[in-house]
């Protein structure tokens, strides 16, 4: 058994790289996922990537903000210290919209950033997780875990005929900047 | 995805469209006429006026909506649009004649006058703006004087006044036009020429639009209730022109991609509109709210009056139905990406807003126009009527409009390919 960890196809150009998905997907050729430097129009249809559910992350934290200015405004406005501004009264609705509505804006905002560092590990200061360093710059790779998706000949042979400029076969899942 | 399609067809406007946009038309002028001389007199008069000011004044802010459409899209180099480009560019060719009805009804309602029993004071007013424009209202002396009005009268003033509106509108026309002419004739001879024409007319555009259109809504509502004022009364009213003019644009897009126009439309389109949509109501809300929150905070009596006028119990229940029609319905019925991408539901919202705008403009005049507590439910007939009314007539310009164009894409759009492929 050989220490194969991923198989990399790299291709130069984004229309080779959907026919090597497709290549891939009619024998039955489970893929891992797709890197490529820029985004791709049709790409999540054809991999059945399903939708982020990031949406939702920013709604319940949305939701969060907005419940704790409400409260800290009650229990210092209306509970703890009530005073009179303006002959209003204590419990006064208008004046607590717009704190409700710039943290829920705010907590929405960072909530959906700190949801997306943590959903793809990146963190400033934390070592990407990039499986080939040229996908991020000119070459279109697609990953195939290599466990169980034998033999691995036939699939660089797939690869190379759909147009790979490079197969690589990794023993490693990622490489890291050093 | 099919990207080739035929873009000789041309829209064709026969049928039930147009069979009920002229029944609509009749229902109007029924209306009208009822108002006028059957619903008991001088009220009955004085609310037909309202109808027609609130019912010609929405007419205009859409088709000028439809001119900021295709300005703002141009400016920003947008490529998504141009698929449904030609429904805005109906929306500017159909401007001058809302232009010619608004003015119409301003002239009539500023120069027909009726009797108003006041304290026991009779005044001779004209039906509308009749708190500036009764006569010798501005002149020290007259039993009608009233300073804070004279302070006011160089803009508040019928010279000033009708040549304000008259020369915005031609304006806003004459930006619509060129816009509508450019894009036809980049369908004649292709090439950039046209596209950099467009551009910087409208960049023109949002400029002269962004400084008049405040005044042209300070001008025609505000000024019915002479004494208040707002600053933010030309941003809410910008607010209200842009999504009442994106879901009147959505809908016709989404019933005529439904009957087989507008083949190449896709939920990605509808989607993006309903992303503007959306957002704008969000904006509308800030907007109304700002306007309402300093107000109330301030408290002052010369502000707070149009408030306590709007909660008045005949009016109340409107006030919070506004709020509930224009923000709460599209915040909860298109948040998530699933719905803006449903046509039946983005129908719903667009019918939504659309009468939630009406009801907007209702609560900008209305109380301001009609005496108060002469009717304990003002809304009947004539308020029905004369929206079918304007509905029809503006839905027979509009398809009327868009049958004129020889193709229903500006297929030379530098965009047009980008369009076909949108994709969010």
């Amino acid at each position: 058994m050989s220490n194969t960890k991923m198989i990399l196809g790299l291709f130069a150009d984004p229309d080779e790289m959907m026919h090597g998905i497709d290549k891939l997907q009619k024998n039955s050729v489970p893929i891992y996922d797709v890197y490529t430097p820029m985004p791709i129009h049709g790409i999540e249809d054809k991999l059945g990537i399903k939708e982020s559910r990031l949406g939702y992350a920013a709604f319940c934290f949305g939701c969060l903000g907005g419940s704790i200015i409400f409260s800290i405004l009650y229990y210092t406005l209306v509970h703890d210290w009530p005073m009179n501004i303006g002959g209003k009264p204590h419990f006064a609705m208008p004046n607590f919209v717009p704190f409700t509505f710039e943290w829920t804006i705010l907590w929405t905002a960072f909530g959906m950033v700190f949801s997306f560092f943590f959903a793809t590990h990146l963190f400033p200061g934390r070592a990407p997780r990039v499986m080939d360093l040229r996908a991020t710059d000119d070459m279109f790779v697609i990953a195939i875990d290599a466990k169980g998706n034998i033999p691995h000949d036939d699939i660089t042979k797939i690869l190379q005929e759909a147009g790979a400029v490079e197969v690589k076969h990794n023993d490693r899942k990622y490489v890291s900047y050093e | 995805m099919k990207t080739e399609y035929s873009f000789n067809e041309r829209f064709e406007f026969a049928g039930k469209a147009k069979t009920w946009s002229l029944i609509g038309i009749v229902i109007g002028v029924l209306g009208i006429l009822y108002g006028f001389f059957l619903d008991h007199g001088e009220l009955g008069v004085q609310r037909t006026f309202s109808n027609l000011l609130l019912m010609g004044y929405y007419f205009a802010c859409v088709c000028i909506a439809g001119v900021f459409f295709l300005a703002y899209q141009y400016a920003a180099q947008a490529g998504w649009s141009v698929a449904f480009l030609r429904i805005p560019q109906a929306f500017a060719r159909v401007l001058p004649i809302a232009a010619i009805v608004l003015v119409l009804i301003v002239v009539a309602g500023l120069f027909t006058t009726h009797n108003v029993v006041e304290n026991g004071k009779t005044f001779v007013t004209p039906y509308l703006y009749a708190n500036w424009a009764t006569h010798g209202v501005t002149t020290p002396g007259s039993e009608n004087y009233d300073a804070i009005i004279a302070g006011k009268s160089a803009v508040l003033s019928i010279p000033s006044f009708l040549g304000a509106i008259i020369i915005f509108l031609a304006a806003y026309t004459f930006f619509g036009w060129m816009l509508v002419k450019y894009s036809e004739s980049e369908d004649e001879l292709g090439g950039m020429s046209n596209y950099s024409k467009s551009f910087k007319i409208s960049l023109i555009f949002l400029v002269v639009f962004g400084f008049t259109y405040p005044v042209f809504a300070f001008d025609g509502i505000m000024s019915l209730e002479a004494h208040w004022f707002s600053t933010m009364f030309g941003w809410y009213n910008l607010a209200a022109l842009h999504v009442a003019g994106l879901s009147v644009i959505t809908l016709i897009l989404i019933l005529a991609h439904q009957s087989g126009y507008f083949p190449w439309v896709t939920q990605n389109h509808i989607h993006s509109l309903g992303k503007l949509m959306f957002g704008f109501s969000i904006f509308w809300t800030y907007v109304w709210f700002a306007q309402f929150f300093l107000t109330w905070y301030a408290n002052m009596p010369e502000e707070s009056v149009y408030f306590y006028k709007r909660w008045e119990p005949e009016y109340k229940w409107w006030f919070w139905l506004n709020i509930v029609l224009n923000f709460c319905a599209p915040l909860f019925l298109l948040m998530s990406r699933d719905a803006k991408r449903y046509y039946s539901r983005m129908v719903m919202v667009c019918i939504i807003l659309i009468i939630g705008h009406w009801l907007d403009y209702y609560l900008m005049i209305f109380p301001g126009t009609l005496p108060p507590h002469e009717t304990a439910f003002p809304f009947g007939v004539e308020e029905i009527t004369i929206f079918i009314g304007f509905a029809g007539l503006f839905t027979f310009l509009v398809l009327n409009a868009l049958s004129k164009f020889k193709s229903l894409v500006p297929s030379k759009h530098p965009f047009v390919e980008e369009s076909l492929h949108h994709q969010i």
